[in-house]
């Protein structure tokens, strides 16, 4: 493999990466807080959804990423109106979430496109752009330094530089600020934060709302930068793509951007070459399309670590008698 | 006079059917320790749950200092000078002293500040009560005595005047807990208010000013405590005169029928539980094991229940028990006929959400008598179920009934029915009276003392030394892992065991 | 105390969570335009007014009576198998496999065999992730989410480099023979005098659709294995206490559940297609679990919610012909069942604890 192809393909890393760091520090903030989220995957899809209609009605990609927004933080709301207000199973209240947004994005945009559960594609304007770095062009030609500036880490739609500022961001805000310090004490021991004087309803609501909000950048990335439009069913298991991310990272956001890098390249990797040779062994391109979920068993098998979730994760608080 | 610390007029809070506090009102002088006594379920917890915010009374008042005080969450508990110790620490496990004491009293968005001046607070606070702690040490990494230090400290942290304590020294050796009492005496001096709420005589008797006794959701009196006796008391939380000693004869023992030689448990997490455990149970003889929770009481019953593996010899009458892999399990112990009345009978003895009928056939299920070809004969259970409801006085009689549906002694008295009517060879039987009314609890014990007069070894494990100290003919003492020391009942007292829980004393076994 | 009698929360709790769930489709459909008490006609027509659409209908619900039984068996221990879509795809691996290499005499010996077969895959796909949950601890949840994905990538790969026969361009396996074609309802009836459409594709399978019913229930309810079951998923600490092994009931479990799913095959696979082809399962294990949820996890139960469901799936796909609904509306239903029973279930059980609450203290 040359240079070039590397760097195209680490690029294209960088650009399948985005919507599975969004998504899965989306995930962290809800479980962290104890609220167990296997519907990012709806959430995301709803968003890309309701990004890309209101992109291509309006011709405003920043209206098309509120709309997104705004849908991903509603099944958000839903589901913390089942697992925090009415302590349901965060399970089962996320496959409902998913499986509602499979259905009604289609449903709607069947009613309001009329193309077969598509959106119309958008055009430039319905779309975030490239963000192009000083001096890209002028450095493109210095050997090394200048593919890496100019392709790798310029170039990208201004989406993706967010989802990578989220990561320090989210550490920081996880590690050093009284808001994180309530958010990791309210998912392994909501007790201790209500006995405290502290909400475990409006902590563990507000960690569900930014969950909601990111995934609803997630979704609109997909459906306005990195594609032109929705289809039908597009995250195509991204979201569980990214909860495996998180469970590999064992919930911690420097961890998960290395795991989404990771599961980024794999997917470019897949998408590029098709079957790859070995020497005379050759991987079919379903064991790369399978090698996310291989390791994330592997790793929740504790072969390679013990991936321990924060202990209150997936039960509701009901306070003690 | 100045005003009361807390005065409560006419609490009254049901939870659905049933009332857990009826038209309670009490008042607190201040820089007193007040105790609360009642047996398991008298309401003494949902009375401070009230306090604290947790739970809202459906009717009556809070006066705090005189005032008219609304506590609708623990946020204006905290604002009204209260803080509370729960029986269960409300810490997080994995942050550190500091961090848990931060938490929830930070003084501003970022965190870095906030920790640095409790740091300073806390350093003070320790020289002033003398509650040293590692701030920088996890919770996880601190034994329990620790952990509640942490607990008071964060209620001084928050500035409390008034000090609530649910059962504190139900996870403290008795040296622990008078440490813990001589907290609560500095406190006292420094003009602190204290609520000891607590199911054991001795600490009201030896650390409280004035008690309140409740029974059945009811204050039913409040005394001075130099002006009562632990006889008046005990009669007080039952509404009658109770025998505080059991009712037996003189043990005869026969021929040993367990012997257990140098028996090890390793732990899931590597830790080693039992070290070495050496012990003899004979026929007619109630063996008790005294000692403070986790040191490993726990782990022996297991071990000789089937439930988890160990190593080492248990030998019954002259049969080597395999102690891993197959016949090592609860099945095969059942089938070897050890009877096995766990400590938890909620998790662990009865299934909650199963009828009581299916709870009388629990860990008896493969047993011949309930089978027919390839199913169960849930005809034979259910009659079966309602003899020894019957025979055991269990109430309401009913098998359809499901198990959380039936009290505490009534649930115990079902589990204790199910074991001791297999007629085993060996009884173990852990906190036996745990949350069990005392009419149940002497039922239970006058059950256990008939198993040992029929010749059967028993072996009692209880963190409550009175009853081991009026249930066994012998007492072996538990620490970390080891038995320090073994002692007839007749021959020692609760000051030499007390010493012994702590691992300071005795010879080891 | 019990705070309701056992009838409302056996049957008033579902119903009034299938009322919500109704009525919020209603409201989707009136919101895109469409008529709803016109498409329910269109749908019970469709799905019920002849044996043409009870043709189908029945042959969804034999599908969703296995993957719902799938999710019931492994409730009862406690386990939440949403792994079905994948094991009822293995399963149909392991029915094409026996019924494309064996040169079956007959199609009953086929059938009983395949039923194995399937069930064997599907319990093969489902005991790696209990086995990680028994032993290794990993979440069952994730995992079996996790082998959905990995089922879907070794079917792919099976189909397109294995099965797919060279001539030919789909993703598909070759033909079965027609000896071991399963009989469908038309021609298990015609004998009988009753006349059922030809076309449909409902079959013999749902026979043993509704035996797994009845087995599942004695297996439950009426065995030592079922009370091990059921008392492993209520508590855990006390199954070690009654020497009940956690490790040997997940994983016994789980391979119950997952052959159940795999079962599924012979009636998608075998008696319907005929052949394996790609997303073979249209998502049914899915379906299994608003159908498990619906049923309260009880076999009878199940097999109602099946039927409703079976309906939903024909009626929709009549909708979708005649009207400007799409089919997704029916995974909406499907979407708000699942929330309405699932996951809301307090939404509606708390108010209505309640009532029966406040009635019982007026008649007292």
């Amino acid at each position: 493999m040359d240079f070039i192809t590397l760097i195209q393909v680490l690029d294209s890393t960088v650009r399948l990466a985005t919507p599975l760091l969004l998504a899965c520090l989306a995930g962290l903030y809800s479980e962290r807080a104890g609220i167990f989220d296997i519907g990012l995957e709806g959430k995301m899809l709803m968003a890309a959804f309701f990004s890309a209609a209101v992109a291509s009605v309006t011709g405003n990609v920043w209206l098309g990423l509120l709309a997104g927004i705004a849908a991903s933080m509603l099944l958000s709301g839903l589901h913390g109106l089942a697992s925090i207000t009415f302590r349901g199973n965060q399970l089962i209240s996320g496959v409902a979430i998913n499986f509602l947004a499979a259905g009604l994005t289609v449903l709607i945009a069947q009613d309001w496109f009329k193309q077969g559960g598509r959106t119309p594609s958008l055009l430039t304007e319905g779309r975030f752009g490239p963000l192009t770095f000083p001096f890209a062009d002028s450095v493109r030609d210095v050997p090394m330094f200048g593919p890496i500036y100019s392709e790798l880490l310029s170039g990208h739609s201004i989406l993706v530089y967010l989802a990578f500022l989220a990561v320090p961001a989210t550490w920081w805000i996880l590690y050093r600020t009284r808001f994180g310090l309530r958010l990791r004490a309210v998912g392994e021991n909501p007790a201790a934060v209500d006995t405290a004087g502290v909400s475990v309803i409006g902590l563990r609501f507000a960690a569900v709302a930014i969950c909601g909000l990111l995934c609803g950048i997630a979704g609109a990335y997909l459906a306005t930068a990195l594609q032109a439009g929705f289809v039908k069913d597009m995250t195509a298991g991204r979201g569980f793509i990214a909860l495996a991310a998180l469970i590999f990272a064992k919930w911690r956001p420097w961890q998960a951007m290395g795991a989404c890098l990771l599961f980024g390249l794999l997917q470019a990797v897949a998408l590029r070459f098709q079957n790859i040779e070995l020497g005379s062994v050759t991987i079919p391109v379903q064991v790369m399309d399978a090698l996310p979920y291989i390791l994330t068993v592997v790793i929740l098998a504790g072969f390679v670590g013990k991936a321990i979730p924060p202990r209150s994760g997936g039960e509701p608080y009901v306070k003690e008698r | 006079m100045t005003a009361p610390a807390i005065e409560l007029k006419g609490i009254s809070k049901s939870f659905g059917p049933v009332q857990a506090n009826k038209d309670i009102s009490i008042r607190v002088a201040p820089g007193t320790i007040h105790g609360i006594i009642g047996e398991n379920g008298a309401g003494k917890s949902t009375l401070m749950s009230i306090l604290y915010g947790f739970y809202k009374a459906d009717k009556g008042e809070i006066w705090i200092n005189g005032n008219r005080t609304e506590i609708p969450d623990s946020q204006a508990a905290i604002a009204a000078g209260i803080g509370m110790v729960f029986q269960h620490f409300k810490l997080v496990e994995n942050f550190t002293v500091l961090e848990n004491i931060v938490l929830g009293a930070e003084d501003g968005g970022l965190l870095m500040p906030s920790l640095s001046k409790a740091r300073k607070i806390l350093k003070e606070l320790a020289a002033e009560y003398e509650l040293h702690v590692d701030p920088d040490k996890r919770i996880d990494e601190i034994g329990v005595g620790m952990q509640q230090r942490v607990e008071i400290l964060k209620a001084l942290y928050r500035q409390a005047d008034i000090l609530i304590l649910d059962e504190p020294t139900g996870v403290l050796t008795p040296p622990e807990a008078d440490q813990l009492f001589r907290i609560l005496d500095r406190l006292r001096a420094e003009g602190k208010t204290i609520i000891l709420i607590t199911h054991k005589l001795r600490e009201i008797m030896d650390a409280t000013d004035t008690v309140s006794v409740m029974r059945r959701g009811q204050m039913t009196a409040t005394v001075k405590t130099s002006e009562t006796s632990p006889e008046h008391l005990a009669e007080l939380m039952v509404g009658r005169k109770v025998l505080l000693r059991v009712d037996k004869v003189p043990a005869k023992p026969g021929k040993p029928i367990v012997e257990i030689e140098q028996l090890r448990v390793v732990d899931e997490a590597g830790v080693e539980r039992l070290k070495g455990i050496d012990l003899t149970l004979r026929a007619g003889e109630i063996m008790g094991i005294a000692g403070v929770a986790g040191n490993g009481q726990s782990e022996l019953l297991e071990v000789l229940g089937g439930m988890r593996s160990g190593e080492g010899v248990i030998r019954l009458n002259g049969v080597d028990l395999p102690l891993q892999g197959a016949g090592s399990d609860a099945r095969a112990r059942r089938a070897a006929h050890v009877a096995h009345v766990p400590e938890d009978r909620q998790s662990e003895g009865l299934i909650m959400g199963f009828h009581a009928w299916e709870n009388v056939a629990f860990g008896y299920h493969h047993a011949p008598e309930y089978q027919k070809g390839l199913l169960m004969d849930n005809a034979v259970l259910r009659a079966d179920t309602e003899a020894k409801m019957a025979k055991f006085d269990v109430r309401p009689p009913d098998p359809w009934l499901e198990a959380k549906s039936f009290s505490g002694g009534n649930q115990q008295k079902i589990v204790v029915a199910r074991e001791i009517e297999r007629n085993p060879e060996l009884l173990l039987i852990g906190q036996p009276t745990r949350g069990v009314d005392i009419g149940a609890i002497e039922f239970i014990h006058k059950q256990i003392v008939a198993l040992r007069d029929q010749g059967k070894a028993i072996l009692l494990v209880s963190v409550e030394l009175e009853e081991i100290l009026s249930l066994a003919d012998r007492v072996a003492v538990m620490f970390d892992g080891r038995i320090m020391g073994e002692r007839a009942v007749d021959e020692t007292d609760e000051k030499e065991l007390g010493l012994m829980m702590a691992g300071v004393a005795g010879e080891v076994a | 105390m019990e705070k309701m009698p056992k009838w409302a929360d056996v049957v008033l709790i579902p119903l009034i969570s299938l009322l919500l769930a109704a009525g919020l489709s209603a409201l989707v459909i009136l919101a895109i335009g469409e008529d709803p008490t016109a498409a329910v006609k269109l749908m019970v027509d469709g799905a019920l007014g002849s044996s043409y659409g009870w043709g189908y209908t029945l042959y969804y619900a034999t599908n969703f009576m296995f993957t719902g039984l799938a999710v019931a068996v492994a409730a009862h221990a406690g386990l939440f198998n949403i792994g079905g879509e994948g094991q009822a795809m293995l399963g149909g691996l392991g029915v094409a496999l026996i019924c494309l290499f064996i040169p079956w005499p007959h199609w009953t010996l086929a059938l009983l065999f395949a039923t194995l077969g399937a069930g064997l895959f599907g319990a093969a796909w489902a005991a790696i992730p209990a086995y990680l949950q028994a032993k290794r601890g990993s979440h069952i949840v994730i995992t079996t989410i996790m082998f959905n994905f990995i089922a879907a990538a070794v079917l792919n790969y099976v189909l397109v480099n294995v099965l797919k026969p060279p001539s030919s361009m789909d993703p598909a396996s070759a033909r079965f023979s027609d000896t071991i074609h399963l009989p469908t309802l038309h021609e298990l009836l015609t004998p009988l005098g009753i006349a059922f459409s030809k076309s449909a594709p409902a079959n013999v399978s749902l026979l043993v659709a509704i035996a797994a019913c009845l087995a599942v229930w004695l297996l439950i309810w009426r065995t030592p294995l079922g009370f091990e079951i059921r008392a492993f998923g209520k508590s855990e600490a006390g199954a070690r206490y009654a020497g009940i092994s956690p490790v040997k009931i997940t994983i016994i479990t789980m391979m119950i559940s997952g052959a159940l799913a795999g079962m599924m095959a012979i009636n998608n696979v075998m008696g319907e297609a005929e052949r394996l082809v790609l997303n073979a399962t249209e998502g049914a294990g899915f379906i299994g679990i608003a159908v498990a949820l619906m049923g309260r996890n009880h076999p009878f139960g199940v097999f109602l919610a099946a039927i409703l469901f079976g309906f939903l799936y024909q009626g929709g796909a009549e909708l979708a012909l005649w009207t400007n609904i799409p089919r997704e509306l029916i995974v909406v239903i499907q979407a708000l069942v699942i929330l309405f029973t699932g996951a809301l279930d307090n939404m509606v059980r708390i108010p209505l604890e309640r009532i029966f609450l406040a009635l019982r203290k007026e008649s007292n």
